[in-house]
């Protein structure tokens, strides 16, 4: 069966009968879409990448990352990199379903509202950690620091799944707006705040080598914007994207 | 033109005449701090607009959550007249309190947790007015506004909470005092009154802007109205 014959039958499972499967089967299918458009094009990881290749290069020379200045600075580093490109990336992939008349399309289609969040905002965090799985190495290898904790791995984690979340429900609100490419980092960044800061702190904990009982309430708050987070986007994106 | 309501004639010279009261209670009548000196009478103001920018926040998110709820546009005109009144009175609250916090702390800004989340606050109400211009169909703008005005509104608790985890200089008067905090003072009782003077006589200026807000609101939505009968016909 070709796969876009799948698809409608997957959709028209899904409204058959309701149930939890069905959701997450729906959402499934979206991330999939995502997934199989993106290794076809390649153009938001290719995009995301070069730009985080940029942002470190520039850090190099803006803050002469010596190997002393370098301990202090890593974390920050890291995250403020991580930040740009995912501005990037949840730009291009909310505006390719608004200009091609997409998101209309998957309105259309007879799933759960939220199913679409959560499949968008999965497929955003795909992204995220591909383009973090390539930026750790890399910048380990060019500054010599061992980034490969289970810590930090935990922290970078959690750290995008609250990014993704909310830059996932603003995402979907910047590209409605008349001025959207400029509109979603002034939205994002003052929401993300909090979990920048505890993910920064977390991080350095973990490259400092810090005590756990210090690290803890960092991951905490990160935890619990995460968990905020997810449940408000579930409770308003259908708001969001109502015609 | 429908003429100004007497109720809100009414409202506006009470407002103004409170006001003076307060000026009076807080520059004449509060006695002097001991240590501070005069500079300390900027609190009783710098409080209370800080409570107007919150109470105005803390309205945004409520009437932004009745309207995603029932759609009624009245509840958007009342959440955006809060934003506007609160980014004001927020930006009130910072100057003053820099310029308290020079003699005192011997500096304009510091990156003290309770400044840094006053701060956001205000960046991210900002955004909620940038975000608004940006859309052309109002009933997109509406939802919009009242999305971002909830998820805003819930940041501001987390920030706070997180750099909480830092110790804060900034003094806490009302309540438990931080002995770490520089420049806390203990109010005595008229100080108490001249402060509570000030929050109640700062929330019926909030009241009497957001009144005058809301009209302007409608009047504005009339004329667009009418502008566009006068064109179709």
């Amino acid at each position: 069966m070709p796969p876009t014959t799948d698809l409608v039958v997957q959709k028209i499972e899904t409204r058959a009968d309701g149930s939890l499967r069905a959701y997450l089967r729906s959402i499934a299918a979206i991330v999939w879409k995502d997934l199989a458009a993106e290794f076809r094009s390649r153009e938001l990881i290719g995009a995301m990448l070069v730009f985080s290749a940029l942002v470190i290069l520039i850090f190099n020379f803006a803050l002469e990352l010596d190997i002393r200045t370098r301990e202090a600075v890593t974390s920050g580093v890291l995250w403020v990199t991580f930040a740009f490109a995912g501005t990037l990336g949840l730009n291009r992939s909310m505006a390719i379903e608004k200009d091609r008349g997409c998101l209309d399309g998957l309105l259309l289609a007879p799933v759960d509202r939220n199913a679409i969040f959560f499949g968008k905002a999965i497929g955003n965090l795909f992204f995220m950690l591909i383009v973090e799985a390539i930026i750790l190495p890399m910048y380990s290898v060019l500054y010599n620091v061992n980034l490969f904790q289970p810590g930090l791995i935990l922290v970078i984690l959690l750290g995008s799944i609250g990014y993704t979340a909310v830059g996932t429900l603003l995402a979907s609100m910047a590209v409605q707006a008349r001025t959207r490419d400029v509109l979603l980092p002034i939205l994002l960044f003052p929401v993300l705040i909090p979990l920048l800061l505890a993910a920064v702190k977390a991080s350095n904990g973990f490259l400092m080598g810090f005590e756990m009982a210090e690290i803890m309430p960092w991951i905490n708050v990160m935890i619990a914007y995460d968990v905020i987070f997810i449940a408000v986007a579930f409770m308003v994106f259908d708001f969001i994207v109502e015609e | 033109m429908e003429r100004t309501p007497k109720a809100l004639k009414v409202l506006t010279w009470l407002t103004s005449a409170v006001f003076i009261v307060a000026l009076y209670l807080v520059l004449i009548w509060a006695p002097q701090e001991a240590i501070m000196g005069d500079v300390q009478r900027v609190f009783y103001f710098h409080v209370a607009a800080g409570w107007v920018g919150a109470l105005a926040f803390l309205v945004t998110a409520i009437v932004g959550g009745i309207y995603l709820a029932r759609g009624e546009q009245r509840w958007d005109r009342i959440a955006v007249a809060s934003v506007e009144i609160g980014v004001v009175f927020t930006f009130i609250n910072i100057v003053t309190g820099s310029i308290w916090a020079r003699p005192i702390w011997n500096t304009w800004w510091t990156w003290d947790p309770r400044l840094v989340t006053a701060t956001i606050m205000l960046l991210i109400y900002i955004a909620y007015i940038m975000l608004r211009q940006g859309i052309e169909d109002p009933d997109r703008r509406a939802r919009f506004g009242a999305v971002y005005g909830i998820v805003g509104f819930i940041s501001v608790p987390i920030t706070f909470a997180s750099i909480r985890i830092f110790r804060t200089i900034h003094p806490v008067v009302v309540g438990s005092s931080d002995p770490t905090a520089l420049g806390a003072f203990d109010m005595n009782a008229e100080m108490r009154v001249a402060f509570f003077f000030s929050l109640f006589t700062f929330t019926l200026i909030y009241i009497t802007l957001l009144w005058y807000r809301l009209r302007l609101q409608q009047q504005k939505e009339k004329i667009e109205e009418r502008k566009l009968t006068a064109l179709s016909s």
